[in-house]
């Protein structure tokens, strides 16, 4: 006969687990939890919502606006009209509703920013990743960041004030002008571009830097060859985030670029942007209503347009090119 | 007198003398003395930890990559102290493969051109790549997919794409680590096979832990063992270093004894 072996002879009483009083607690974390969330989900959904019904609105009324006497404009041809105008006047009397005036200030003074952020943002992120020794590293890369923390306002006064007289010595360049925006905006995503880009770098694996190297490879043919391609689909994505950055981005044109909507690529004019048109209506210049006010609807869902294509674009092409190295 | 320095160079295609690495301040490996015969296949066996990536790393200067390693002692490479070469030179005739097989992201056939271009191959490149993929025994496996990721391939083929990628540039020693640690059974096998092949060849030193595949492939084999040190680490060295049937049958060293009858390690 085997015995009994004494597994229940425990004191009674050592052991009491408050489980009734756990799962109170984890029910109104869940509570709460699901209350910011549903929250956060209801501002974006009401922000969109917004955008979307007024600037169908301003499409209801955008016929009415352009019919003259003689002639009955139908909605669709209010779309294209906003489309193809090659005038952007909607205060004014004769109002016009051209929305590419502004869209080719902002892309203009975008790919102005681009050439100066992609040679500056990606040599430094080269460099930093692999010609800097870890200590100085480990001081610019968070220099770097700080550098992104500097108020746009700052910038637009320095494109202003000190770029624009600098570049009148060499171009003929207006007080406003989109040079001088693009390049300060320029500056300004510049640490994006680079830590996002050096983060690419930097996780390229270091066992295919020594396959480069144990091939009889330079480091500047591992660095050309074999690392910046490995990162490539970090450094596209960084790069249209910045992109992405410009887009939106309002102090600098507001201050630099002027505002003066002028269809063309011209870069030594005064401008309007699409951010800086909206600042323009929103501090007052159109009562609550009328078409000119809805403009800013219209205006605030193609730039949303815009950026979204954007992001969705880089999300795609991540997905599309991104290594997997385990 | 041509002829004597001729016979000589036939004979060793690397000589480690008295080679001791450091990585920082703490000593990794102590006072390794072998001579690597050419067109044979050296094999290096020892409990991990030991040193034998560090050693395999000093004959194509790898360490020089790792800021804190520093190499003390001399290596003849065809007689002359690689010291005195360029490393990028030094590596183009003294390949590597790595322990995780590390094929670069791009198309099968640009994984072999590179290096090829970046040596200045002057030759037909699509010819190059057929003949460095038939080396490593992965031409018609690849042959209709040349344009495709190298990362898309299996383990073992991988594996066989870093070595055509190795024999591409026509190298005179190939140095593995550990080539089929990341590998199955049966692409094991192949990678084996395929060093049978390259023997003719190359000159090959392959790191394993593996003891059936030291003595299925080698013709020498090198023990390494480890030792306490009085600072607490660990410091390696060269236990013993003989024909493979000797190391496996007879060896002098109990230690190497103990370790092929897997007594250890
Ligand atoms: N890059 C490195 N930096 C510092 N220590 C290293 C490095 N590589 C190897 N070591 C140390 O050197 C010793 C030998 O390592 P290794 O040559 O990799 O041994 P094995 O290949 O025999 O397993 C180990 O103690 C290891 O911790
Ligand atoms: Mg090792």
């Amino acid at each position: 006969m085997t015995a009994e072996l004494p597994l229940n002879d425990i004191a009674p009483g050592t052991w009491k687990p408050n489980r009734g009083r756990s799962e109170t607690i984890q029910l109104i974390i869940k509570i709460i939890c699901g209350a910011f969330a549903t929250i956060s989900i209801l501002t974006t959904i009401g922000i969109i919502g917004t955008l979307i019904f007024e600037a169908f609105s301003f499409f209801g009324n955008l016929p009415s606006e352009l019919s003259k006497d003689s002639e009955q404009v139908s909605y669709m041809q209010g779309v294209i009209h906003f489309l193809t105008a090659g005038r952007w006047t909607p205060l004014f009397a004769s109002k016009q509703f051209g929305i590419f005036v502004l869209i080719s200030a902002t892309l203009m003074i975008t790919f102005i920013s681009i050439l100066v952020a992609l040679p500056l943002g990606l040599l430094a992120a080269i460099c930093l990743s692999e010609y800097a020794s870890p200590k100085i590293r480990k001081v610019l890369k968070p220099v770097l960041e700080i550098l992104a923390g500097v108020p746009t306002v700052v910038y637009g006064y320095f494109a202003l004030l000190t770029v624009t007289p600098f570049l009148k010595t060499f171009f003929p360049v207006e007080g406003f002008n989109s040079l001088s925006a693009g390049i300060v905006l320029g500056i300004m995503i510049t640490p994006m571009v680079a830590s996002l880009s050096e983060d690419a770098i930097y996780s390229v694996p270091q066992s295919l830097r020594d396959g480069a190297y144990a091939l009889g490879g330079t480091k500047r043919e591992t660095v050309w060859s074999v690392v910046l391609p490995a990162a490539l689909s970090g450094i596209v994505s960084s790069l249209i985030l910045a992109t992405s950055r410009a887009i939106g981005e309002t102090m600098i044109v507001t201050l630099a670029a002027g505002a003066n909507p002028t269809l063309g690529f011209n870069p030594f004019v005064p401008v309007m942007t699409m951010t800086a048109y909206i600042v323009q209506v929103t501090k007052g210049d159109a009562p609550h209503g009328t078409i000119a006010y809805q403009t800013l609807y219209a205006v605030g869902i193609t730039l949303f347009l815009i950026t979204l294509a954007l992001n969705i674009f880089s999300f795609w092409f991540v997905r599309r090119f991104r290594q997997k190295y385990d | 007198m041509q002829d004597i320095r001729n016979q000589t160079m036939t004979d060793t295609a690397l000589k480690a003398e008295k080679i001791s690495v450091y990585y920082g301040s703490t000593l990794a490996v102590k006072d390794v003395f072998l001579d690597i015969p050419r067109n044979q296949i050296v094999a290096f066996i020892g409990p991990s930890g030991c040193g034998k990536s560090t050693v395999l790393r000093c004959f194509n200067r790898m360490n020089d990559l790792i800021p804190s390693a520093r190499v003390d002692g001399n290596i003849l490479f065809d007689g002359e102290n690689i010291k005195r070469f360029d490393p990028v030179e030094l590596r183009r005739r003294v390949g590597m493969v790595f322990q995780k097989p590390n094929p670069f992201p791009k198309s099968i056939y640009e994984n072999i051109a590179f290096g090829a271009r970046i040596n200045g191959y002057q030759g037909d490149m699509d010819e190059l790549v057929e003949r460095s993929l038939k080396g490593a025994a992965l031409w018609d496996e690849v042959k209709d997919k040349l344009k495709e990721s190298g990362l898309g391939l299996s383990g073992g083929q991988q594996q066989r794409l870093c070595i055509a990628r190795a024999i591409a540039i026509e190298p005179e020693v190939i140095l593995m680590d550990e080539p089929c640690s990341a590998l199955d059974p049966i692409s094991t096998l192949k990678v084996e096979e395929l060093m049978h092949d390259l023997k003719m060849q190359y000159t090959i030193v392959i790191v394993t832990h593996n003891m059936q595949q030291a003595s299925r492939v080698s013709d020498k084999t090198a023990f390494f063992n480890a030792q306490a040190t009085e600072a607490g680490g660990k410091m390696g060295y060269l236990v013993e270093y003989d024909e493979t049937q000797v190391i496996f049958s007879n060896p002098r060293e109990e230690y190497t004894r103990d370790y092929v009858s897997g007594r250890f390690g």
